[in-house]
């Protein structure tokens, strides 16, 4: 959307070969460039990469999908039962929906809290405050746990006879069990996951503000823009792409969300998300390999809506 | 609105992220090159490595001297006290044993990948439902003739435990810990409490305690698994050990009036238990029984683990109380331990060698010298170095007409763990849904038991 409001006062300015008129007639160049010898070479290093990706890639996939039609407890024989596992993950498997609603949830607090508040501090600390260097590091330092320690960290918080919280809320004669009650741990621990996103999120789009040209800025308030326009109309849009890599990372960090809740109680009781039921039906001593695969693959579905949707807009724009 | 410097401004493009190549500058022939070849390199690298790593278990089937051991024993105390068991073995039957420990969570939840790739000869694992399993699969090798020498140092309950639904034995048990309802000697001293003999009095007692200002039963079921200890307990004194049984192999209805009594029954004694048991962990439950601040806990003897060495003699249990004069307190839960030999085994006479040498009261006392809350399975197996407790766990198995071994062991594992633990724990949140519930488990019970 930027690109395209740049594009046309852009082009005189920049050399031509940049351009949309300089660069079509470049590809079949290129290409001519290439020695027989050059073609060989990058077929065979193309086509190790290309088995690499069908082995450890596509193989797992498709047999998934395959497997999500079957009932096999990983010893025995195969047995093909149709669609029934996903009849019985719909109707018939209590933790199904929460989990995928925690999923949804998850993006949803990723995207429309976590992310705006990660840009908010990093539009704060752009602006040079004192001890900027010091918010900064603290903001960033959760990004270096993993989520595993998130989880265990956030036990010591809010365990509900040991806690820190409860202690600090002075709420000994009634804990809130910020834990174990299922209508509120799923809160508990969202809070903890943005803990971490919102620093991840912010030194991101401290690098990009710290790229954007002052100058931009300066002929944006010279026209009389105040400070909030500024930020939306120019700043903003000169960060397209950091909003594509903390939106793709947004969107990965909610569906492939598993450690902190599998550390924090193995993702039962209100913490059900898809990846924890793959798990837990898949690894295991007796497992439902086609019932978990199914899972899998609903997981898979969701996934590949939000990359439909992001390699569309990606080729949409790229041609130009 | 954009301004008209835009031109001059490094484009969005360049600002360091051309990740998604949405500028990428002239690509020459001699810098696509050099990418393809380190890309195809780093990928390949992993595989190489992965390819290297796949030959090491080949070499050891020397001669038919050594035995390898698949060992789950990962912690520390434990891992040295197996050690210096099979090096008991290793002296006295000059042979030696190759141990291959793997961290215990590891080891079960790969046991199926496990059994059917390069298993050890021997490998440790637990009797019931999950040893039969894996016999049926033809996993596991038949080692009744191992039990024709060693059996006679068993309880029938225990050769019960190590047979499979043939009729014939796979598993030599090594030693077990029951589960019963724990509690502070001086604590019931003080107050003058005395251990409740059936399902009246055992309310009566919690009702006392509760005036007295105590949390009467300690209870957590955060890791999913501590509250199956209540349901064994309750469907077995309410509706007998044989029913238990077939409800766990799926042959008796969830929805019967049976279960549901159980559920109703367990609903009774809700209030008594600690609130908010599915946040809790069973050690942060087991501290509140230390610091006097529970009375009881029902749990398996590893209770004592969180007791200090000086407060351990205070730990004391009674077992859980008569509900149904039909079937007193015939049934123990008491989980047992031991160890099996793989049907691939390399090495099976040396295997079954070996197992005898498992069998016997020695092996089992020098593994319990460094583990005081379990209890040798042997018959005679000496009692001396006991301490208290121990003997009491002893005389609660030895006198018990059925054993159970828990409930993710007695049943399916993946019906305990996909259907139990959520069913368990949504009771717990709301204990007034008993039909729903038994419902819920019966449709996913049928899902699961046609396999």
């Amino acid at each position: 959307m930027a690109m395209s409001d740049l594009a046309p006062t852009g082009t005189p300015a920049t050399p031509p070969e940049s351009g949309p008129r300089g660069r079509r007639p470049r590809r079949p160049r290129r290409s001519r460039r290439l020695a027989g010898r050059d073609v060989v070479v990058v077929a065979v290093l193309l086509g190790l990469a290309v088995v690499i990706d069908i082995a450890f890639i596509w193989g797992p996939t498709i047999a998934s999908v395959v497997l999500s039609f079957s009932s096999w407890n990983g010893v025995g024989d195969i047995t093909w039962v149709g669609g029934q596992n996903y009849d019985n993950i719909v109707n018939n498997y209590p933790p199904f929906w929460p989990a995928l609603r925690h999923n949804l949830l998850w993006l949803a607090f990723l995207g429309l809290v976590a992310t705006p508040l990660g840009l908010f501090f990093a539009v704060l600390l752009d602006k040079e405050l004192r001890f900027s260097r010091f918010y900064q590091s603290v903001i960033y330092m959760p990004v270096v746990l993993s989520l595993a320690i998130v989880g265990f960290i956030a036990q010591l918080v809010y365990s509900r006879d040991y806690g820190a919280l409860n202690s600090i809320l002075g709420r000994t004669s009634h804990p809130t069990d910020w834990l174990g009650d299922p209508n509120i741990n799923i809160w508990a621990v969202l809070a903890a996951v943005g803990w971490k996103h919102i620093g991840y999120v912010m030194i991101l789009y401290l690098a990009g503000l710290k790229a954007v040209d002052p100058s931009l800025k300066e002929s944006a308030a010279i026209d009389g823009a105040n400070e909030f326009q500024t930020f939306w109309r120019v700043t903003f849009p000169t960060l397209r792409p950091i909003n594509i890599i903390v939106l793709v990372i947004t969107v990965i960090e909610a569906l492939r969300a598993f450690d902190i809740v599998y550390a924090i109680n193995r993702g039962r009781n209100g913490l059900e998300l898809l990846s924890v039921l793959v798990t837990d039906n898949i690894i295991g001593e007796a497992s439902r390999i086609g019932f978990g695969s199914a899972i899998a693959v609903i997981l898979l579905v969701i996934s590949l809506g939000f990359i439909v949707t992001y390699l569309v807009r990606i080729l949409r724009e790229e041609p130009r | 609105m954009v301004p008209s410097s835009a031109g001059r401004s490094p484009a969005p493009s360049r600002v360091g992220f051309s990740l998604f190549g949405a500028g990428s500058p002239a690509l020459s022939r001699r810098t696509l090159m050099r990418g393809t070849a380190l890309g195809a390199g780093a990928l390949a690298l992993p595989a190489a490595l992965a390819a290297c790593g796949g030959d090491d278990d080949k070499g050891s089937d020397s001669g038919s001297k050594e035995v390898s051991f698949g060992s789950n024993y990962s912690d520390p105390v434990p891992k040295t006290a197996m050690e210096s068991v099979l090096k008991g073995y290793e002296s006295k039957a000059s042979k030696t044993v190759k141990i291959n420990t793997v961290d215990h969570n590891t080891f079960q939840e790969n046991i199926n990948r496990y059994l059917q790739g390069t298993p050890d000869d021997v490998f440790t694992w637990f009797a019931g439902y999950r040893m039969q399993f894996f016999a049926s699969q033809s996993l596991a090798a038949d080692i009744s003739d191992v039990w024709s020498a060693v059996g006679s140092g068993f309880t029938d309950a225990l050769k019960k435990a190590s047979t499979g639904e043939d009729g014939k034995q796979y598993f030599v048990p090594f030693y077990y810990y029951p589960w019963a309802v724990f509690y502070r000697k001086s604590v019931f001293q003080q107050r003058g409490y005395t251990p409740p003999k059936t399902l009246d009095e055992f309310k009566a007692l919690c009702e006392k305690m509760k005036t007295d200002g105590l949390n009467p039963i300690a209870f957590a079921d955060k890791d999913g698994w501590p509250a199956m200890g209540t349901f064994d307990y309750l469907n077995m004194r309410i509706n007998g050990y044989d029913f238990h049984v077939k409800l766990m192999a799926g042959k008796e209805s969830w929805t019967s009036s049976q279960v549901k009594q159980v559920f109703d029954t367990w609903r009774g004694l809700l209030p008594y238990h600690q609130p908010g048991a599915n946040g809790r962990t069973w050690q942060e439950a087991a501290q509140s029984l230390v610091a006097k601040q529970s009375g009881m806990y029902l749990l398996g003897a590893f209770v004592g683990e969180q007791f200090t060495d000086a407060d351990r003699a205070d730990l004391d249990f009674f077992a859980f109380p008569e509900i149904n004069s039909q079937y007193k307190q015939d049934a123990v839960e008491a989980p047992i331990d031991g160890f099996m030999v793989s049907k691939k085994a390399k090495n099976t006479s040396g295997a079954k060698d070996l197992m005898k040498y498992l069998a016997t009261p020695d092996a089992e006392l020098l593994f319990l010298k460094s583990s005081p809350n379990n209890v040798a399975t042997h018959k005679d197996a000496d009692t001396s170095g006991y301490s208290q407790l121990q003997k009491k766990c002893a005389e609660l198995v030895g006198g018990a007409k059925q054993v159970s071994q828990f409930l993710d062991r007695d049943t399916r594992p993946d019906f305990a763990s996909t259907v139990m633990i959520p069913s368990l724990q949504s009771f717990i949140n709301n204990p007034n849904d008993v039909d729903g519930l038994v419902k819920s488990i019966e449709d996913q019970k049928k899902t699961i038991f046609t396999t």
